[in-house]
């Protein structure tokens, strides 16, 4: 019971402070007092908002109209990239004997992982991969710890503030896609692009509440600057990322 | 890690890092382009109401911690979470190693967590457990056995020479110093780590109550492949993570990484609800094994301390090492035991105890410029303080600010005593005006700038023979001198008389005020600055003023800000605190601001002129523009000088105690303003021109150091 008077006590003190804030984030769209350049914008601006603070952060974004676009553009990029060599993810560096066995380990050729696909699309997809020798892989990530090329996904939203993607990955191999590729290549609706994160705060929170959850902002690269606070790409996750917004016809 | 015995040892290790060349230049490129990076970061944003939305949810969550707890409990555990509250650091190592071995655990890979720093978790660990850091910044200290040096970049004090050295040793291969290719070598080396790995430890920058969700921030991606393939999470996490909604995270959100390293978000943001889905082929039922460690080790009873409570809400942001002008000086290692920066000299106090804190918590020049840019408004200069008085309440009060203190309970004391030093010092003043400076009559000798000699004749002893009479004033002002203007620079003084002459201007210096009290509470001595407050408070009644002029920042900002502070708890003193307070000007912003003073009242000399910010005047006081306005006002042709408003080095009884870091900082100013080609340097605090005269002086530099006051007396029609 102390727990509960507890609870109520804090409930009631949260509600106060809500309503101080309230002229301020009760307002549609919330929080935008301090962004004045999201506050008016129209889908399309936000869109570009979007494009804009995202290629600032080295992302790679382009523009497409359909699924079949998206899988193409994803095909070309495996093509035209080199399995665990162009990106040098570490395997061509003079490694410590346990960590050269896991380059070892990716030896079929180029893999693009698309866990989240449905069998349809994946139908789409699949053609166009074999046609350059790529396989497609939806499950099963953990037999690819050295690396996969590409990480394909859908994502929920896109937050334009910051350019970031939201990404619902409670499904591990969904996760790990994104995790162990070199090349993330991420599909977003263009409908899907909010001003901030505070304007789909309900729908993350319901996303939250369907224990467990397991959900990622993501934006840009990895990066690290650890070494001389110089920036470098891909310490532990993917290289690069590709954001391909999906435009209605 | 800062672990020096006594005030003696730590100053031979901050000599060591001052003589650290690499370190030096790393640390002035940093804070440089940290300033810029942070400015760029918030340009669309009112960046103080941000910080005022961090106070707000912070405190709010502070005020509700236990139940927080409880309702993040109940949630986490619903989603199949473990939930362990631990007392002390001891404790969560504890719990952390038998989780582990419940779980036949051997393999250990962890990502950043300052919580795991503060607990010692890998010295704990590593006896029984195989442990690797993943954040690459971490893992680098890690296998050179050091603790960081920063909480957002734990290895800044490192070259990539020394990085490629020590790659080569681990992969038994040789690495060239390429950043890019050591980052790939490391990316390697982990990923095998992660795969061997049976548990993974994290930290978390959020604990959701609403939800039960922890949010982590990083940039690297490496908590990401920690929480997820290992069959076995364990979360470590302070009290002070927890809110209330995940509205209040998303708040804090937007100022952590502008604030940390001028990102407007980090590369990841991971939310995780609960124990998730585990493919590993050991997991049960297909799920992650999730602990989640809570970590009080005093927070909870800092939550309930009305004045200390507001540490608990530092986001961990790293922004109040990289203003620090001492930081940059000396490094991570020399500015915190574990946590770094001006909050770091807090929480060694409260985390690591007196014996840690104790040399550390003097090493603050009170510059202000941490609490400026702290992400959640936390009175960073003033809890040092505080904590200074905490520890010479319980160690015993040291001599020379105990002796400071009883001096100064008596105002004709203390002055005859300025008097005394005055006849003392003259065998030594060789005929110059250089000797030395007044708290360091109690202090130990120094000789990197000449110390000025006590004037001949005090102002207050001029007073009578000066006083301007105004047949019809327009306002009644009281002068407050401080000790420096009134008994080494009176000069200054008069200056200021004359810029005020035929505007009106009532002048009084009632005689029975004294020292502002600043040096004494600097040193800690609480009561003694309390008490010379009231002195002040009494000798000049604020209800008989328009203004209180000082022309001293130091003195400003202290009067200003300390004195409602010092007598909060007295009703009535704490009324006349606030009037007074609100009487405090600083003279630029008397002169040009109030009295409007114009061009037309002085013969330009076009004399190329720059001007140094005190740390008083523009963060204690806020005031920025009015100087420049009066340089160029009264004739002068302005220049402004690289970092304007980084410390010069004095910070009063700090040039005395730590000589060598005073030194540095001076040298960084004085090589700004000589880039600059002016001839004059102007700045409005006299503890500066102290500093800056002194220094210029044994350069041997012609570069003329005039108080603001004096440089517009001198153009004065």
């Amino acid at each position: 019971m102390a727990v509960l008077t507890g609870a109520n006590k804090h409930h009631g003190n949260l509600r106060s402070i809500k309503r101080m804030q309230g002229d301020v984030r009760s307002q549609k769209p919330g929080f935008l007092l301090y962004i004045p350049y999201l506050k008016e914008q129209n889908m399309s601006a936000l869109i570009q908002t979007f494009e804009k603070k995202a290629v600032l952060v080295s992302a790679i974004v382009s523009r497409v109209t359909s699924l079949q676009q998206a899988f193409e553009y994803t095909v070309d990029l495996c093509t035209k990239k080199k399995a665990c060599q162009i990106l040098s993810a570490g395997c061509e560096e003079g490694l410590s004997a346990q960590a050269a066995d896991l380059c070892k380990l990716k030896q079929w050729g180029k893999i693009i992982a698309a866990p989240a696909f449905s069998p349809e699309e994946l139908d789409q997809l699949v053609p166009l991969a074999k046609e350059q020798g790529i396989s497609v892989i939806k499950n099963n990530m953990r037999q690819h710890l050295g690396g996969i090329d590409i990480g394909l996904t859908m994502c929920e939203s896109g937050i334009a503030e910051t350019g970031s993607l939201v990404l619902e990955s409670s499904s591990e191999e969904l996760r790990l896609a994104t995790m162990l590729s070199e090349v993330h290549v991420a599909i977003i609706p263009a409908s899907k692009i909010v001003p901030t994160a505070n304007d789909m705060s309900d729908d993350l929170k319901d996303m939250m509440r369907k224990n467990p959850n397991y959900l990622a902002f993501i934006t840009g690269a990895s990066r690290t600057a650890d070494i001389e606070r110089v920036l470098a790409l891909g310490v532990h996750g993917p290289l690069e990322l590709h954001i391909l917004i999906q435009e209605d016809n | 890690m800062q672990n020096a015995k006594n005030l003696k040892e730590y100053n031979k290790e901050l000599s060591e890092a001052l003589d650290n060349d690499f370190l030096r230049k790393a640390m002035d490129k940093f804070a440089v382009a940290y300033r810029g990076g942070r400015i760029n970061a918030f340009k669309d944003y009112q960046v103080n109401s941000l910080i005022d939305d961090v106070v707000k949810v912070k405190d709010v969550a502070i005020e509700n911690m236990d139940a927080l707890f409880e309702e993040f409990k109940t949630r986490a555990e619903a989603a199949g979470a473990h939930v362990h509250l631990a007392k002390t650091a001891h404790e969560a190592n504890e719990i952390i190693a038998q989780i582990a071995r419940d779980n036949g655990c051997k393999k250990i890979i962890k990502s950043k967590s300052m919580t795991a720093e503060e607990t010692h978790l890998n010295e704990h660990l590593e006896p029984e457990f195989e442990v690797t850091e993943t954040d690459l910044g971490e893992w680098i200290i890690q296998l050179r056995h050091e603790g960081p040096t920063h909480m957002v970049m734990p290895a800044i004090h490192l070259s990539r020479n020394q990085v490629a050295d020590l790659f080569s040793d681990v992969t038994a291969h040789k690495q060239d110093p390429d950043i890019e290719l050591l980052v790939k070598v490391a990316r390697r080396e982990l990923r095998a780590k992660y795969i061997a790995a049976d548990m993974g430890i994290s930290g978390a920058n959020f604990a959701i109550a609403e939800t039960g969700t922890l949010g982590i921030v990083t940039n690297e991606g490496n908590a990401r492949l920690v929480t997820t393939l290992p069959r076995v999470h364990v979360a470590l996490v302070g009290l002070e993570k927890l809110c209330a909604r995940l509205d209040d995270a998303l708040t804090v959100l937007r100022v952590l990484p502008r604030n940390a390293t001028g990102q407007a978000i980090t590369s990841y943001v991971t939310w995780i609800t609960g124990a998730n889905e585990c493919l590993d082929t050991r997991a049960k039922d297909g799920k992650k094994e999730m602990h989640i460690v809570f970590l009080d080790n005093g927070r909870r009873s800092l939550a309930k301390d009305p004045l200390f409570k507001q540490v608990l809400r530092c986001v961990r942001c790293g922004a109040c090492a990289n203003v620090c002008p001492v930081y940059r000086m000396v490094g991570g290692h020399q500015m915190g035991h574990v946590y770094i920066g001006a909050i770091g000299l807090i929480l060694t106090y409260f985390f690591h105890g007196r014996e840690k804190a104790k040399n550390l918590v003097q090493n603050c020049i009170n510059c202000g410029a941490c609490k400026q840019v702290c992400a959640a408004g936390i009175d960073l200069p003033r809890l040092i303080q505080e904590i200074r008085a905490r520890i010479q309440d319980e160690e015993g009060h040291a001599l020379p600010s105990s002796l400071l203190a009883k001096v100064l309970k008596n105002r004709k004391l203390f002055h005859t005593l300025l008097r005394t030093a005055k006849a003392a010092q003259r065998p030594v003043t060789g005929g110059t005006k250089y000797l030395r400076h007044l708290p360091q009559i109690f202090a130990k000798d120094q000789n990197f700038r000449a110390l000025p000699a006590i004037a001949k004749k005090p102002f207050r002893d001029m007073w009578e023979d000066i006083r301007p009479n105004v047949a019809q004033p327009k306002l009644t002002v009281a002068l407050f001198s401080g000790c420096v203007q009134d008994f080494v620079y009176p000069e200054q003084l008069k200056a200021a008389i004359k810029v005020l002459d035929g505007h009106g201007v009532q002048l009084e210096f009632p005689m029975d005020q004294s020292c502002c009290g600043l040096p004494v509470q600097m040193m800690g001595e609480k009561k003694a600055a309390r008490n010379v407050a009231i002195q002040n408070i009494t000798a000049i009644d604020p209800a008989k003023y328009d203004y209180i002029l000082t022309l001293c920042a130091s003195c400003a900002s202290h009067l200003k800000h300390a004195y409602p502070q010092l007598v909060e708890n007295e009703p009535v003193l704490a009324v006349k605190a606030q009037q007074f307070s609100d009487k405090v000007i600083t003279f630029s912003s008397f002169v040009n601001d109030v009295l409007q003073v114009t061009r037309e009242e002085f013969t330009p000399s076009h004399v190329k002129t720059t001007f140094h910010s005190p740390c008083h005047l523009c963060r204690g006081m806020g005031v920025i523009d009015a100087p420049h306005e009066l340089i160029k006002k009264s004739g002068f042709d302005f220049i402004q000088a690289d970092e304007e408003q980084v410390c010069c080095g004095f910070g009063g009884t700090y040039t005395s105690k730590f000589a060598k870091v005073s030194e540095q900082i001076l040298k960084n100013k004085l090589d700004d303003v000589e880039k600059t080609g002016a001839k004059l340097l102007v700045t409005e605090c006299p503890g500066c021109v102290l500093q800056l005269r002194g220094g210029m002086d044994t350069r041997g530099s012609n570069i003329e150091v005039l108080h603001i006051a004096e440089a517009m007396a001198r153009n004065k029609k």
